[in-house]
């Protein structure tokens, strides 16, 4: 039944061969088993020399069973606490794909070095104890998964021994998972009952768990959907020098999504400047074209301006250029997010001073729920606004994890202080403006002068009758809190009133097809939504409102007490 | 279609060079022969090309590094006309500091940490590049690619500096360090695979040939010159031997090999059960020893 028949390497493929590379990111604690699990699997795929393994046999006091969890443990002070401070960067092989995994630390006092392993990872493994089931950790664990944007679990149950193999506990553990993920919005989850001091279901199928037809660990690792949306996308290049020799000036950069090609137009953000792709260098020549993630030099038909820090983008979909935004943020440091310190915003290869100018809410990983905050602490997460001195060109972390993602440094400590993911919110979006949306005033100081954000409600209800209450009502509320509110007819007319800094309400009635219709219109704007849709009655429809209206920042902020 | 895992790493590492040249105000590549380096150096110029490296080299020399190093050293930077500085702790070797006499803890602070923090404030470079990978040793798996060090050069494992996406914190104070690891996800097999796939020169100790070895503690020394000391009565023999991994002759472990080729390296590496460290006789003092060193400022 123990499983020890993989000592000798497993790495099959030639090295020229194209493998491919996968990061993924554990996510677990001690007492969930996760030193054994990743050890064992180390071991199992061949990862792990002779002298390495005779090393941890001579430190194993298991009566000559190996401890798998001795592998990797690699600080002093995580040997004394048996604990897991700091993220460590594993790597192991199959024929199809080569694995970065970044062993994450579970406690919560560790949550940004958490963020430091998860932030770069295509693909998660989750680690629970069978028997304890989903711990308020776990949940922490799944909630920074998804805000870091890692689409695809796969949730290890662990220890599955002590409990006898018995399905029923898997399967209502998963459950359990399922119901909680199902707010996060993850892309897929998998679920592995599994045994990592045994090695069940780990690279081996086990005999023991008959019922389960998911595969092993290992299995599920090397099929997870590696999304490399990176590649298609719109063009992203950010600039990161200029390379100078002898009648030469070429951009050099790596390609964060996209693909680009000698001739294609091309704009670069900030200035907006309009050029053409002269020619895509590399060491070996000039290519044809070239996609993310390849390191290349840009030579450029115009002479434009371009220096370190710029965006050369796609010009028939650009990214959002902008000095305000809102973000979700991680706290790392142990001083407190402070709105009237001076930080310093690292986007791509862009580095502006920047303020951060409200905490909106604070999030309760345990329970999701979002909590009214004056400001960070070491390891929450939080939704803010920064206002940075100089634009930067980002996308939706949501559309691209490259150029949606930013840092904050403390411009005096120069610590890392913070890693967050770009929210839009759609006021600038130039989908919006053709829509009509005027132009001339900016939506920051629409945003300034009515003390709130945009948006729009949808309102849906079968009778009109029924909805046009419903929206009566929800402006009212909206007006008492003083907010500057209309009620509409038309996904048009709520897009223009949005746009121009007012909530809209959308009373939408009649038959699910034409509801579909509207709602499909409002959704794809991105204009900040909040939908109280037919049949969504179990709570008070006005109160849900105002709540996601909270949280879009489309409601003024109470005055201090 | 999705790029290789090898064309993904050069792309990073690429990437990371890039960065760290445009932030830091004085790099400086340190070169040490081995593959890593030569790896390194390789994608250091793909990175700048076709405008020449923006940093020099750093050799920093114990001085018993074997012959074979020094002649490809100085060949490599004639051929591409680099920029190399070698540094040395004059200090320590003038007072008789050697492989022989002294405990390898001792030998290994004078004539290398202690030579590279002098040469690092000597010539004010602020961001030094290494080859080191995280695969190589347990305290190396939890560096960062930026890895921050103080005013004494130092590294505090418990406070490093948070490192999310590819967003590099290269923010410093005068006096203080960032030691840079473009290979950091790099394994000792991709090493060897771009080496081949890059048909980058490497010294030919990697190879094996037949070389005079003695045996001692059970590491496999090549008496490289004159000045090693041999045991009465003892006596170098020859034997079929490459190393998987260069530094002073003295403490460098060989291995018994036929491998004399990129792909038989690669063959060979496959069916091994040893890590690339156990020739490193320095290695081994004592638990965490290499944790221990990276403190003080060792690379």
């Amino acid at each position: 039944m123990v499983l020890h028949a993989s000592t000798a390497p497993r790495i099959e493929a030639a090295p020229e061969e194209a493998t491919e590379l996968v990061r993924v990111v554990a996510l677990g604690s001690v007492d969930d088993g996760k030193s054994t699990l990743i050890g064992r699997l180390l071991y199992e795929t061949g990862a792990l020399y002779e002298d390495q393994v005779a090393a941890v046999k001579r430190a194993s006091r298991l009566g000559g069973e190996i401890d798998f969890s001795l592998f990797t443990d690699g600080l002093k002070a995580e040997r004394e606490q048996g604990i897991t401070i700091d993220v460590a960067y594993r790597y192991f092989a199959t024929a199809r794909r080569k694995f970065i995994l970044a062993d994450a630390p579970g406690h919560a006092q560790y949550t940004r070095n958490m963020a430091t392993g998860a932030s770069t990872a295509d693909a998660g493994v989750v680690l629970l104890d069978a028997r304890l089931g989903v711990l308020p950790q776990s949940r922490r664990h799944l909630a920074i998964a998804a805000l870091l944007g890692i689409p695809r679990l796969t949730v290890a149950i662990n220890k599955m021994d002590l409990v006898g193999f018995d399905r029923a506990i898997f399967e209502r553990i998963a459950d359990e998972v399922r119901d909680f993920a199902a707010r996060l919005g993850f892309a897929e989850l998998r679920f592995i009952p599994l045994s990592a001091r045994y090695g069940d279901n780990l690279t081996l199928r086990s005999p023991r768990t008959p019922w389960h037809r998911g595969g092993t660990l290992l299995e599920s690792l090397e099929t997870v959907k590696v999304a490399r949306e990176t590649a298609l996308g719109p063009l992203r290049f950010p600039v990161q020098s200029v390379l100078r020799a002898e009648d030469y000036r070429g951009y050099a950069g790596q390609i964060a999504s996209g693909a680009v090609a000698i001739g294609d137009d091309v704009v670069v953000l900030p200035s907006g400047a309009r050029t053409r792709v002269l020619a895509i260098d590399t060491f070996e020549g000039g290519l044809r074209e070239a996609a993310a993630p390849l390191s290349v030099a840009l030579r450029l038909a115009d002479a434009v301006d371009v220096a370190r820090g710029d965006l050369i983008a796609a010009p028939q979909s650009p990214p959002s250029v902008r000095t305000r935004f809102e973000a979700t943020a991680v706290w790392l440091s142990e001083r407190p997010l402070d709105p009237g310190r001076a930080y310093l915003l690292k986007h791509t290869t862009r580095l502006v001073p920047a303020r951060v100018e409200a905490v909106r809410w604070r999030l309760d990983p345990e329970t999701l729920a979002q909590i009214e905050a004056q400001r960070l602490e070491l390891n929450e997460v939080g939704r803010i606004a920064i206002h940075c001195a100089r634009p930067i060109a980002c996308d939706a972390y949501r559309d691209n994890r490259v150029t949606g993602a930013f840092i904050l440094v403390d411009a005096l400590t120069n610590d890392t202080v913070a890693g967050g993911t770009v929210l839009i919110d759609g006021l600038n979006d130039d989908r919006l403006a053709e829509r009509g949306a005027i132009r001339s005033v900016a939506a920051e100081e629409r945003r300034s002068r009515l003390g709130h954000g945009g948006a729009a409600v949808l309102v849906e209800r079968e009778s009109e009758t029924a909805a046009l209450a419903l929206a009566g009502a929800l402006e009212r509320a909206l007006f008492d809190r003083g907010c500057a509110t209309v009620v509409v007819r038309s996904a048009e007319a709520a897009l223009a009133c949005a746009g121009a800094g007012l909530v809209a309400v959308c009373a939408a009635a009649g038959p699910e097809l034409s509801r579909a219709r509207l709602r499909a219109e409002l959704r794809a704007s991105g204009v900040p939504l909040a939908e109280l849709r037919a049949g969504d009655d179990a709570r008070d429809p006005v109160q849900a409102a105002l709540a996601e209206l909270r949280n879009l920042g489309a409601l003024p902020l109470r005055a201090p007490e | 279609m999705s790029l290789s895992h090898l064309r993904e790493l050069e792309a990073g590492s690429i990437h990371v060079i890039r960065e760290v040249a445009a932030e830091l105000a004085r790099p400086v590549l340190l070169y040490s022969i081995g593959k890593d380096s030569q790896v390194l150096l390789h994608l250091a110029r793909k990175a700048f090309h076709p405008a020449p490296l923006p940093f020099p080299l750093l050799h920093v020399d114990t001085t018993w590094k074997f012959r074979a190093m020094y002649e490809f050293r100085d060949r490599l930077v004639a051929e591409h006309g680099l920029r190399l500085i070698v540094h040395k702790n004059q200090r320590a070797l003038d007072a008789g500091m050697n492989p022989f006499d002294y405990p390898s803890g001792k030998y290994t602070q004078a004539l290398k940490t202690q030579a590279l923090l002098d040469a690092l404030a000597l010539h004010g470079f602020d961001a030094a590049f290494g080859g080191a990978r995280r695969d190589e040793e347990k305290s190396r798996a939890k560096e960062r690619v930026y890895s921050f060090r103080d005013r004494h050069g130092q590294w505090e494992p418990r406070s490093q500096r948070p490192e999310l996406w590819n967003l590099y914190n290269g923010r410093i104070e005068r006096g203080e360090s960032i030691r840079a690891f473009p290979l950091s996800d790099w394994s000792e097999l991709d090493v060897w695979a771009y080496v081949g796939l890059e048909r980058i020169p490497v010294v030919p100790l990697y190879f094996a040939a037949e070389r005079p070895v003695v045996v001692r503690g059970g590491n496999l020394i090549v008496v490289d010159d004159q000045r090693f000391r041999l045991a009465p009565g003892e006596k170098p023999s020859l034997r079929r031997v490459r190393f998987r991994t260069l530094g002073c002759y003295p403490l460098s472990g060989a291995i018994d090999s036929d491998a004399d080729s990129v792909p038989e390296i690669i063959e060979e590496m496959l069916r091994s059960r040893h890590s690339e460290r156990q020739g490193r006789v320095i290695d081994h003092d004592e638990e965490g020893s290499m944790e221990l060193k990276k403190r003080e400022g060792y690379f």
